[in-house]
């Protein structure tokens, strides 16, 4: 486990971090400008070789800060994590470095936060979008983004011609589904919260 | 030698059955049915164990799985299907040579099932033409089998003959 020595250590090092508070492992708040600074720092110098996720949070666009990218490192020896943050400055056209010169496995972690966030990654070798297809024009993780979707073109024009097929809003028939964690399976598989349009529940007015 | 004498004798009839070509073509086609595998989510691990010895659907003729769309003719998809695969998926039904079948396997090759999200398209009969609706999520082995007799019934009552005539429209939609 990561001790308080630690901590002190890594603290005093770099005066640049800052402890947030945390429910479960270290959480450290790091400037962009020392991102990949401090990245090389745990790989190199500490042993958290292993970038266990890199991703990001959208806190809405009244925040301060809109976008915080996050990553975690394990450390083999200290069999923990570490979480460090990075508010990212400018919410309009959030940057941030890249990690993938020093951890390989952040290229497609930050491919990943670049398709859902939008969030750009500077150096990154190969920075275009990974889950959904290179001309999708939204961000869907971004608060605004409505679950559902938003009418949009297929790709591909010859599959489009002959089937008329496009991006349409989901219908959320009461949802989104969730699961309620508890009781019998019957009651807990994911369902709608409101599901007056079945025919067994009468329709609430 | 009775059963001899109920079934077709080569002595009395000669070396001629008289039957009707859709007859023919359609009993050809329904036992041979060879489906394509569009395995794309958990669906996929029920068909495979429709395929296992437990379930053998290999009982109908149908165990001859195919991963290239030319060689079969039925496609199943398995799972769910994303905007972006979902070009993947009719680029490949196109692929395959007429008559060709697709089973819609699971809520969410129907429905989309559960994902009502931005990047499920909800149902693959949004893509392309559906002759059987499995429900379930995953639904299991036998209703899937079940599925396959349907279509196999369906495969049977269809006008071969005078299709093959015909210039085929083959994977248009019915009009939204
Ligand atoms: S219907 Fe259920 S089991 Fe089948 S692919 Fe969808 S979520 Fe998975």
């Amino acid at each position: 486990m990561i001790d308080e020595d630690f901590t002190r250590g890594l603290l005093e090092q770099h005066t640049f971090l800052t402890k947030v508070s945390h429910e479960d492992c270290l959480c450290l708040l790091c400037p962009p400008e020392h991102w990949v600074e401090i990245a090389k720092f745990l790989r190199n110098e500490e042993t958290f070789e292993l970038l266990a996720d890199l991703t990001a949070i959208d806190q809405g666009e009244e925040s301060e800060f809109r976008f915080t990218v996050v990553a975690h490192y394990y450390s083999r020896i200290h069999h923990d994590y570490l979480r460090i943050k990075c508010d990212c400055t400018d919410s309009l056209s959030p940057k941030i470095p890249s990690l993938s010169s020093i951890f390989p496995a952040a290229d497609w972690h930050e491919r990943e936060t670049f398709d859902m966030f939008g969030i750009e990654f500077t150096d990154h070798p190969n920075l275009k979008r990974i889950l959904m297809w290179d001309e999708y024009p939204y961000f869907p993780l971004r608060k605004e983004f409505p679950l559902a979707g938003i009418d949009t073109p297929l790709p591909a024009d010859d599959v489009v011609e002959v089937t008329q097929a496009s991006v349409e809003p989901a219908p959320m028939m009461g949802g989104p589904f969730v699961t309620s964690g508890s009781g019998p399976m019957s009651n807990s598989e994911p369902r709608a919260k409101d599901e007056s349009w079945t025919e067994e529940v009468e329709k609430s007015k | 030698m009775i059963a001899n004498e109920l079934a077709y004798n080569g002595k009395v009839e000669g070396d001629v059955v008289v039957t009707k070509a859709d007859a023919v073509i359609n009993w050809i086609r329904k036992h041979s049915v060879w489906p394509m595998p569009m395995g794309l989510a958990c669906c996929a691990i029920e068909l495979m164990a429709s395929a296992a010895s437990r379930y053998d659907i290999s009982r109908f003729g149908m165990e001859v799985m195919r991963f290239s769309p030319r060689q079969s003719d039925c496609m199943i998809v398995a799972g769910t299907v994303t905007y972006k695969m979902a070009e993947v998926v009719r680029r490949i039904y196109d692929q395959m040579g007429d008559p060709k079948w697709v089973v819609a396997m699971g809520a969410c090759a129907s429905t989309g099932g559960m994902y009502r999200s931005y990047a499920v398209m909800q149902g693959v009969d949004n893509i392309v033409p559906v002759d059987v609706y499995v429900s379930g999520c995953p639904p299991r082995p036998e209703a899937l089998l079940d599925a396959m007799m349907k279509l196999q019934d369906k495969i049977a009552n269809e006008s071969s003959a005078s299709n093959l005539l015909k210039a085929n429209p083959s994977g248009s939609l019915p009009a939204k």
